[in-house]
This record gives C-alpha cells, structure tokens and sequence, in this order.
C-alpha cells in the first residue's frame, strides 16, 4: 500500500513541476518522476523483507532482478539530468528566460 | 555465428572507445568510423543471408544460464533493418565529411555509439535491455543535437532531450508494471501474455505509449520537426535513419511478441497510423523550409508504416517492412541533399534561395528528383512498389479509409514535393543565391564535395534498382512479415524452448 502512496505523491509533484515554465523547474520534476519510477520497479519486485542475499537469516530472500534494473536505471537517469542541467546553463543569457516569455 | 551476432554491438563501442583514446586526428577518425561501421555492414548482410531460410541466429553473451544471460537474437526482420541501419550509419559518415561536421572530434566516436546501441536494441531479447540499448542510442544523439551549438540549437536540445527522458521515464515505468504482473522480462517468456490478461495488456501498453512517443506518432510527434530542423546536416541524415526506427522496430517487435496480433485491439493501431499519415503530410504542405518540410514527411511516412502493422496480417507486414526499407533510404537521400544545399548555400529556406539550383547543382537536383519521386511512389521507383503492397494488403484485410487514405496522403506528398523542387531547383538561373564561402555551418572544399553528393546519388539510385528489381527485397520482407505474424521461431529461439 505505501509504495503506492509514494509512487502517487512522487508523479503529482513531477507532473506538476514538469508543467511549470523555467527549464530548471522540468529539469526537478523529471528527478521526482525518477524516483517514482524507481520505487514503483523495487515495488514490482513484490515485498518479501529480506535483503536480496541468501542465507542472511532474515526470511525469503528478496528479488534481486528488480534492484539490478533500478540500479541501472537510477545511473541512466542521473546522466542525463545532468546533461540538461548543462543545456539548462549553455542556454541561459542568449535564449532569453523562459520565464521572461510569458505572462508573469 | 555468435561472434557475427555480437560484433555489430560491440565493434562500434570498441572503435569508439579507442578513437576517444587516439591523438586528435580528422583523417584516423574517417578511417576507424567507416572501417568498423563497414564491417557491421557485411556482419548485418551475412546475419540476413543466414535468417532468410527461416533460421533464428541467438546467442547468450558470458555464457550464463538461460533466463539470466543477455540473449541476442536475430530473425529476418530484425537482420533487415540491421543491415539498413548499419548501411545509413555508413553513407552518414561518408557523408559527415563533406559537410564537415567530423571535424568535430567527439562526432565519430558519438555516431559509432549510437549505431552499437541501435544493433543492441534491434538485436536484444529482454524487455530491460531494451531500455539500456535505447539510452545507449539516446545519449550520444543528445550530445550530437548541440554539437556546434548555435542558437536555435541549444532550445531545439532541450525539446529533444526532455521529452525522450519524459518517454525513457514512461518506458521504464511500464517494464516495472509488467515485471510486477508477470515477474519476467524476457520477451520469449512474456509471448501472447498481453493477450491473455488485461493487467499485462495495461502494463504492455505503458510500453507501447513510450515507444509511440519515440517513433514520433501523432498525436505525439510534434517534438520531431521542432528538433531534428536545428541538427546538423548530417546529424539529421543519421536520426531519421536511426532513432525513429528503433522505436517502431521496437513497437512491432512488441506487438508481435507480446500481443500476439491480438485482433482486439487492431481498431487502434490504424486510426492512429491514419492521423499520423494526414497530419504529418499537412504539415509538411504547411512548412516553407527544406527541412521542415522533410521532418514532418517523416511523420507522415512513419503513418505508413504504421498502417502495416494495423492491419497485422502477414502481407501488411511484409508491406511495412518493404516500406520501412525503402523509405529509410529514400529519406536519407532526401536529407542529404537538403543539408547539401544548407551547406553550398546557407540556407534551406524556400523563399531564400529562390530556385535555379537545377543549373548549378546538376546532381543534386538527379538526386532530389529521383528520391522525390519514390517518395511520392510513382512508377518505376521503390516507393511505387511500397505503396501498391501496402495497399494491396489494407484492401484485402483492411477498413476502406485506410486504403483511402494511403492514396490520398500519396498525392498531398507530391504536392509538397512539388513545392521543394519549384522552390529549390526549378527556375531561372538567376534567382539563384551565390555560394556562401563563410557562415555558421562549416563549408566544404570543392575537392571534397564528392561526399556531399555521391551519398544521395548512391540512395537515390538504390531507390529506382529497388523498384525495378524489387524481387529479392520482396522476398525478404516476405519472409520478415511471416516470422512477425507468427513469432513462434523467434519465440522458440530466445527461449531456448
């Protein structure tokens, strides 16, 4: 139930921050949308409690192929949030705000 | 056999990996990139002489058990649009020089990594790996969008990489909600699960949603014109080869395999196909630049694809295939004269350059015109065969606005056709702008505009074989449309079953 909740709360806010003006404010919604989608692949890998090594002593172990996935992903996703951070200051100056454009 | 199933992924990484690590040099970059993408040419030929007998080449990389190895396979239609890829990847580069983008130090090694991560995508067997080879595609392409950064171009990047970052997010999230529902990713495991159960359907479809977003389909394709128009010209040459085609490889790889050409849901697939075709042309008439009006034909032509896989049945898909083919080529031939125009003259808009480049431009113009008219689809070009299989196949399985739709579509094409050869090569000579010797885009020396020229020649002319000799790529769309509607040996291979 709770990895709903955070999941739900985690796409409200990304949505939310990925519809405002200002790249800065994308580039943070796609950060929490980031972390929704980890927290839904770990959920998806079901709740068995153990740590994913066997033979710890702490029940079943749990499943290893989904921390593998997030793993990954969580690497991937931090690249490229950085490179927009990179576009996000290249642009700056010469673009003109993107706030500026609009109605304030 | 693993080895030529492997090196199409790994030569490239490699090459690039050792051309970061050279000293600086413009001439050793040509060589490594064309020689190494060269051989993924001939591995790709090979791997598809092999599948056409219905044989399914696979391999587990490392050795590992079934289930945890990374499995790569290959049937026809995998081999096919391999070998296309590969072969634009090469014209692409050979085509770099003489706009002069590879002087850019990082532009091979960035390209080279792109085509290893499209052979990973089209050759991969798990959903997950998927994902990894489609950023492993994605992130040289963003680097390459703001190469050389002007203007335009920084704006036109940050379109382009949030919304594949929107997509990649969407994507991952519907691997989780399928693991979550079938606790696998691997594709043989999950064949026909989509048509079986409605979670699994709603959990596939995430997946779909995603890779419609990188396909570019309507209504989700307006990020496409807005930044493949601010690439370079080359760099635009290897996109539309490369980063669309492994979303539509990948969505009728899914459909295939996870739907099991599942009639249910075949109402979608043509209405969005139609709305693709119909939007993408109208705002390729609506457009005033070269460009522009190239980016939005890719929409439109994704549209036929597209309506191949609606219909779902072995000749549709054998038609999209056949079509697939020869408009990545035609489209490439396309862009390239269009970027060669950019280049010579600094400038693709229409009312700028004011036509008469036919008197100037001899063989751009033989190029233009024959990649145009296939294009279009008139006789004796590929696009005439493309068009008369696809239609064929949507009048005898499908809805009779598909049918109308792809003829009329063909006919508004000719139009904005029309208007690039009018704007551009038609005319008296003197309306014609002079060459421009400076500018924001790097200008070729006469000696090397070979390779400004020679690449669209090439595809244009490969455009009018296709269409005269059409029989042995027939047959192998053929064979790929078979093994998509039924991907029991697929299936079979990847699992080990």
């Amino acid at each position: 139930m709770s990895p709903a909740v955070v999941v739900g709360v985690l796409v409200a806010g990304g949505v939310f921050l990925l519809l405002q003006r200002g790249l800065l404010r994308v580039v943070l919604g796609f950060v929490l949308l980031g972390h929704a989608m980890v927290v839904l692949v770990l959920a998806a890998g079901g709740d068995r409690g153990g740590f994913a090594l066997p033979g710890n002593g702490a029940g079943e172990p749990a499943d290893p192929l989904p921390q593998a996935f997030v793993l990954t992903a969580v690497v991937i996703a931090f690249a490229v949030t950085v490179y927009l951070l990179g576009l996000l200051r290249a642009g700056s100056g010469d673009l003109g705000d993107d706030d500026a454009r609009g109605p304030s | 056999m693993s080895a030529l199933l492997v090196a199409p992924v790994a030569l490239p990484l490699v090459a690039a990996a050792v051309l970061l690590l050279l000293p600086r040099s413009a001439a050793l970059g040509r060589v490594v990139g064309i020689g190494s993408t060269a051989l993924v040419v001939v591995a790709a030929a090979v791997l598809l002489v092999r599948t056409l007998t219905g044989e399914v080449p696979v391999v587990q990389v490392g050795g590992w058990p079934a289930g945890i190895a990374v499995v790569l396979a290959l049937d026809a239609f995998g081999a096919l649009v391999l070998l296309l890829t590969a072969a634009v990847t090469l014209l692409g580069l050979v085509y770099a020089i003489g706009t002069g983008e590879d002087r850019e130090h990082t532009f091979t090694p960035l390209v080279l990594v792109m085509s290893a991560g499209v052979s990973g995508a089209l050759s991969t067997a798990d959903l997950f790996n998927l994902f990894v080879f489609v950023e492993v595609v994605l992130i040289p392409s963003y680097v390459l969008l703001g190469l050389a950064g002007r203007r335009q171009r920084v704006a036109g990047a940050r379109l382009y990489v949030s919304i594949n970052l929107l997509a990649s997010t969407l994507f991952l999230g519907g691997i989780g909600l399928l693991y979550g529902v079938t606790g696998t990713v691997q594709l043989g495991e999950l064949a026909g699960v989509a048509a079986g159960s409605v979670p699994a359907a709603l959990a596939a479809s995430v997946v779909l949603l995603a890779m419609a977003v990188k396909s570019a389909v309507v209504p989700l394709h307006s990020w496409l014109p807005g930044s493949y128009s601010v690439a370079g010209p080359a760099v635009t040459v290897l996109f539309s080869g490369l980063l669309t085609k492994v979303g539509l490889y990948a969505l009728f790889r899914l459909y295939s395999v996870l739907f099991d050409g599942d009639p249910r849901f075949l109402w979608v697939l043509p209405a969005v196909a139609v709305l693709t075709m119909v939007v993408g042309v109208l705002s390729a008439v609506g457009s005033s630049a070269v460009r522009p009006v190239l980016t939005s034909h890719m929409v439109s032509q994704i549209g036929y694809v597209l309506v191949g896989l609606g219909l779902s049945t072995a000749a549709g898909l054998a038609a999209a295939t056949f079509f697939l083919v020869q408009y990545v080529l035609v489209k490439a031939a396309l862009f390239m004269v269009g970027g060669a125009v950019e280049v010579r003259y600094g400038t693709d808009v229409l009312d700028q350059l004011g036509g008469g480049l036919v008197h100037r431009e001899r063989w751009l113009a033989v190029a233009f015109a024959g990649s145009a008219l296939a294009l279009v689809g008139i006789p004796p070009t590929s696009g005439f065969v493309a068009k008369l299989q696809l239609a064929s196949a949507a009048a005898a399985d499908g809805p009779w606005w598909v049918l109308l739709a792809v003829v009329a579509v063909s006919l508004v094409t000719l139009v904005s056709m029309l208007k690039l050869w009018n704007g551009v090569f038609w005319g008296s000579p003197d309306g014609a702008p002079e060459r421009e010797t400076g500018g924001s885009v790097a200008v070729a020396t006469r000696t090397a505009s070979w390779t400004l020229v020679g690449p669209p020649l090439l595809l244009a002319g490969a455009a009018l074989v296709l269409g005269i000799w059409a029989e042995p790529l027939l047959a192998a769309a053929t064979v790929a449309g078979e093994q998509l509607a039924d991907p029991t040996a697929w299936v079979s291979a990847v699992t080990g079953r």
